[in-house]
């Protein structure tokens, strides 16, 4: 083919292009011309096809994201905001910690182990490229049915993809999710979550100033891996054919990854670069237009430069390509040698490919000829905008009529095989399989990790400083009232840091849906967005960034609503933290918060094929007096145990405290047919001695949270109203599930 | 252009999990024609011409050295065209 | 005492073993796998981790490294060493220890807070242990399994140098479910598992890893 240069784009105005094989609609290609005020040349198409696909230009949701900007809480402790690769949080004690969430759903479910090891490839580098070293991973993950064909093809590759990518990095596992439901059959959620931490000084933007300054691309080689990934995969809904879309997937080297977070930081350390950018979704394409725009928007890049795996790629080829593992510097020319020394230390291969003009347009040559000359915001940033039509689906309300009736447990006998089930459902057994394929203990500070209610890292060995984060989502709330939805699993993932004793401080968020071109689906988007947006104002915490995943759907079905939220916090000092269980008899068993009848969305009432009902209404002052509760009550040292309730209510919870530490529990409950199963938000159960109830019991009047007492520690069983489970055959139903599922 | 190829098998007393996994997975897929299934690395070489018995010699020493692990593998060296 | 750690690219708990080796009182010096320079330290540590990215076999490009060749002359002249995890397997591969560490029989990689006994406390790094001791340090690989032909099992059975057993359930399929492993002169240790993720309660399962870094410290010190 021949080469498609700037001038003969000019001169042959009417070339058929192939826009709409790349993702482009027409009104789309016809702005593209307005803007250039010609036709594009191909390479200058290739990259506004993935530029302005929805995964990178987000031109379906910005309308509706903008509330996170409008209702911020205003507070000093946000150091970067939304749009930059990630936000960045003032924690005190001079550092500054990193964290965002990012899905990789589409590509792990055509190639399972490479889709979920890249989507933790890059979440790391986004987390890098912000000046942090990365210190910990989470992996809230969804697949279809425990017990389905496809979910066994998906499952282990997806875990061993997320584990090799993981581990081969050097970072600790330190929490997620594993969820199934028939929702999300040929289309499995793949969300990571990296954290990184630095010093306030450290932090570095990706922005391309100052004329004559150089831009390095360094890295891995490029290859042609991941060809229009962002526009082919994750723009586009699988039709009911399959995986048959092979050539787009990127395929991941974690080794050359791990050379280059220490070949980076050494460079951070050496304070060489002005701005940098990595390259993921829309690889070159999306790191020269994002710098220059953060710039002063000039920028000329010599395209054949770019260090090649294989020499017969074409240029549009090599702007699209999402090969992995590839950083993009901009250095001031006084610089270039010792960063060019620091990456021959680390052997990584580092090529001078441009440098920073001083006009505003974004010019790439290859061997001489102009291929690119466009203005680089309308291919970063101000890309096409769409308010789509939104409609509340019929089935909201009548479903949200729809009465739950399912059993409920009365007698010892009906009691003890509720909870047993409960135990061995396979989104409440016990994860050991898929947690043990992670390492947890790589760079000795993990202070929490699976299974507690959230992970916590220490940040400082001197000041024993540390943050915690959880992840959470509740599709089925999220089905029955996005709104509500919403909030609740920002108040669930807040709640999980709570109960350990950190504060929480930020919130990033990864919203999964399906297809923006159903105006159902925008309008659960819609919801939900609102939901999250009025919870963190209320809550007073930011929301420092976050993705957006559409086209979750086969054929015409979306998956239900499933906003992950991710809330990050503060201890200030992780040896005091409260431990999610107990560990001797003799303690005292509240359950803070009230209990009402909340089956509809619960698993109990899955379990039962039942899947309407209203969903809770979420009462964050509430929540907010429980976080406040949990944290004053950790600070004075009251509490020797504390864990959430969620999925599987108190069944779960006290299944999940006793086999902890195997020390069981003597539990009375009124109302057991309700209480034992119910999910209502906005409780805990903790542990504490009886010479420190009345601390408790104060504090909670204090905080206006309703504390029963529902029981004692100890014994070899798990004892509910006289129904005796003993905790060997409870541990038997919670742990046998996943090998018998998955081998 | 001819190449030197390089053959590495775990010796035969060595478990390999690999292998077993393999040849557990083809029945489930309707291959039912194997007895066992053992899982090695190949090595391609290429050299300027064709490959000479020098280099034929220091490829076995290179093989030794590096490409095995003598303990726990064997390893053939020829030439393919 | 310095004790000094060694860098490969890829290596991952390097700052793990120099903090452990800090907590037993020694000072850490950090060894660059390019540079042939020990900088006069009295031990060394392979760390673990993913070194070259476990390419061709892991441990098989760093035992070429140039600080490999200080490093086995040090050792031959009864300098302590202690190979962690990848560190046991460049061990193995550069032929200090016999035997060769491969895939874990259940193919998955295994985290999981190990039960050991330890059977040897002559060597230079299990000094501070008493034979028969049961302790508890994370295990953490996806090549684990310690395979050796008929011959040097029995020589290491008969002789003693099994410093580590896996207590319970073998996790790896490791042959007579060795952990670690000693030479004949007591000063080279290979060690699947990680004791420098072992040295504190609060970030570890327990803090049985640290006598294995104070037992070097008594080595040196005789």
């Amino acid at each position: 083919m021949a080469l498609d240069t700037v001038a003969i784009a000019q001169a042959n105005p009417d070339t058929n292009q192939p826009f709409a094989e790349l993702g482009l609609k027409g009104d789309e290609y016809a702005r593209i011309k307005e803007i250039l005020g010609r036709r594009p040349t191909s390479s200058e198409l290739a990259m506004y096809s993935v530029m302005w696909s929805e995964h990178c230009s987000y031109k379906s949701s910005k309308v509706h994201l903008k509330q996170f900007g409008d209702k911020a809480v205003k507070t000093d402790a946000l150091l970067v905001g939304i749009g930059e690769n990630a936000g960045v949080v003032d924690v005190g004690q001079g550092y500054a910690v990193t964290f965002k969430i990012e899905s990789h759903n589409h590509p792990s479910f055509i190639e399972p182990y490479q889709g979920a090891a890249t989507g933790v490839g890059g979440i790391v580098r986004d987390i890098l490229t912000m000046g942090a070293r990365p210190i910990a991973v989470m992996d809230p993950l969804r697949f279809g049915p425990a017990d389905a064909a496809d979910t066994r093809r998906v499952l282990p590759g997806i875990i061993a993809g997320v584990g090799g990518y993981g581990n081969c990095l050097g970072l600790p596992n330190i929490g997620g999710e594993v969820v199934f439901d028939e929702t999300y059959i040929g289309n499995p959620l793949v969300n990571a979550l990296c954290v990184g931490v630095m010093k306030h000084s450290d932090i570095k933007l990706a922005k391309a100033a100052g004329a004559g300054n150089l831009v390095v691309l360094y890295g891995a080689k490029t290859g042609g891996d991941g060809i229009g990934g962002v526009s082919v995969l994750a723009s586009e809904t699988f039709d009911a054919t399959g995986p048959a879309k092979r050539p787009a997937v990127q395929v991941g080297d974690p080794f050359v990854e791990k050379v280059l977070i220490e070949c980076s930081l050494e460079i951070f350390a050496e304070d060489l670069v002005i701005g940098i950018q990595d390259l993921g979704g829309a690889g070159l394409s999306c790191a020269t237009s994002e710098l220059a725009s953060g710039g002063s928007g000039g920028m000329k890049v010599e395209l054949d430069r770019v260090p090649l795996r294989d020499a017969t790629l074409s240029p549009e080829e090599i702007l699209m390509s999402e090969s992995q593992e590839r950083m993009c510097a901009i250095v001031e020319p006084k610089n270039i040698d010792r960063f060019l020394e620091i990456c021959k230390k680390w052997d990584v291969t580092v090529t001078v490919i441009g440098e920073v003009t001083d006009g505003e347009r974004l010019e790439i040559t290859w061997h001489g000829e102009l291929i690119v000359d466009v203005p680089p915001r309308t291919v970063a940033h101000d890309g096409p905008v769409y308010n789509r039509p939104l409609a509340k689906p019929e089935y909201v309300d009548r479903v949200n009529a729809e009465v739950i009736s399912v059993p409920r447990p009365e007698t010892a006998e009906q009691i003890k095989e509720t909870v047993l089930k409960l135990a061995a459902t396979p989104n409440l057994a016990d994860k050991s399989w898929v947690t043990s394929q992670y390492d947890r203990y790589v760079q000795g500070n993990t202070i929490q990790s699976q299974p507690d209610d959230s992970g916590m890292v220490r940040i400082d060995e001197k000041t024993n400083l540390g943050v915690a984060i959880a992840t959470d989502a509740n599709a089925n709330w999220s089905y029955l009232n996005p709104y509500e939805g919403a909030k609740l699993a920002l108040a669930e993932a807040a709640r999980n840091i709570a109960t350990a004793g950190a504060k929480p401080l930020a919130v990033t968020n990864c919203l999964n849906f399906g297809s923006p071109e159903d105006p159902g689906v925008m309008w659960q988007f819609a919801e939900s967005v609102r939901g999250l947006a009025d919870g963190c104002l209320e809550m007073g915490l930011p929301v420092t960034g976050g993705n957006v995943s559409f086209y979750n759907q086969t054929g015409s079905v979306a998956i239900l609503p499933t906003p992950v939220i991710g809330v990050l916090g503060v201890i200030v000092d992780v040896r005091t933290r409260t431990p999610m269980s107990f560990d001797r008899a003799g303690l005292e068993l509240y359950l803070l918060g009230d209990t009402a009848d909340d089956l509809a969305g619960s698993e109990w009432a899955y379990m039962h094929g039942q899947r309407g009902g209203k969903a809770p209404i979420a009462d964050l002052q509430r929540e907010m007096r429980l976080i406040d509760l949990l944290v004053a009550g950790r600070t004075s040292q009251i509490f020797t145990a504390a864990h959430d309730l969620s999925q599987g209510g108190l069944s779960a919870t006290l299944t999940e405290m006793v086999l902890r530490n195997n020390v069981g529990a003597n539990i009375n409950i009124e109302n057991v047919g309700t209480t034992l199963i119910s999910e209502s938000p906005g409780r805990v159960v903790v542990a504490v001695e009886p010479a420190k109830v009345d601390a408790l019991l104060a504090l909670a009047i204090k905080q206006e949270i309703a504390a029963t007492k529902i029981g004692t520690s100890g014994g070899s069983s798990l004892v509910i109203n006289g129904a005796d489970i003993p905790l060997t055959e409870l541990r038997k139903s919670h742990t046998e599930t996943f090998p018998r599922l998955f081998g | 252009m001819a190449k030197i190829v390089v053959d590495v098998m775990l010796k035969p007393e060595i478990l390999d999990p690999q292998g077993v996994a393999v040849s557990a997975a083809l029945p489930r897929l309707g291959f039912t024609f194997a007895k066992s299934v053992r899982q090695g690395k190949r090595f391609e070489i290429e050299v300027d011409g064709d490959p000479t018995p020098a280099q034929l010699a220091e490829v076995e020493k290179a093989a030794e050295k590096l490409l095995a692990n003598p303990v726990i593998e064997t390893f053939t060296v020829r030439v393919e065209k | 005492m310095k004790v000094g750690v060694v860098t490969f690219p890829g290596t991952l708990d390097d700052r793990d073993a120099a903090r452990a080796a800090t907590h037993a009182g020694a000072t850490a010096i950090s060894l660059w796998h390019n540079d042939a320079d020990l900088k006069g330290v009295d031990a060394v540590i392979l760390p673990g981790g993913f070194s070259y990215g476990d390419y061709l076999r892991c441990g098989a490009i760093s035992r070429f490294a140039p600080v490999m060749e200080k490093i086995i002359d040090a050792a031959n002249g009864g300098m302590p060493l202690l190979g962690i995890c990848n560190g046991f397997q460049v061990l193995c591969e550069a032929h200090l220890l016999p035997g060769a560490l491969t895939r874990n029989h259940e193919l998955h990689f295994l985290c999981r807070d190990q039960k050991l006994e330890i059977t040897n406390n002559q060597t230079a790094w299990t000094t501070s242990f008493k034979v028969g001791q049961e302790i508890v340090i994370p295990l953490k690989n996806g090549e684990g399994s310690f395979q050796c032909d008929d011959a040097t099992l029995a020589a290491l059975e008969s002789e003693g140098r099994i410093i580590a057993r896996y207590v319970g359930e073998n996790p790896n399929g490791s042959r007579n479910k060795i952990a670690g492993i000693t030479n004949e002169r007591g000063n080279v240790v290979g060690l699947m598992p990680h004791p420098e993720h072992a040295i504190d309660p609060l970030t570890g399962p327990t803090a049985d890893g640290l006598a294995f870094f104070t037992s070097v410290l008594n080595a040196m010190v005789k």
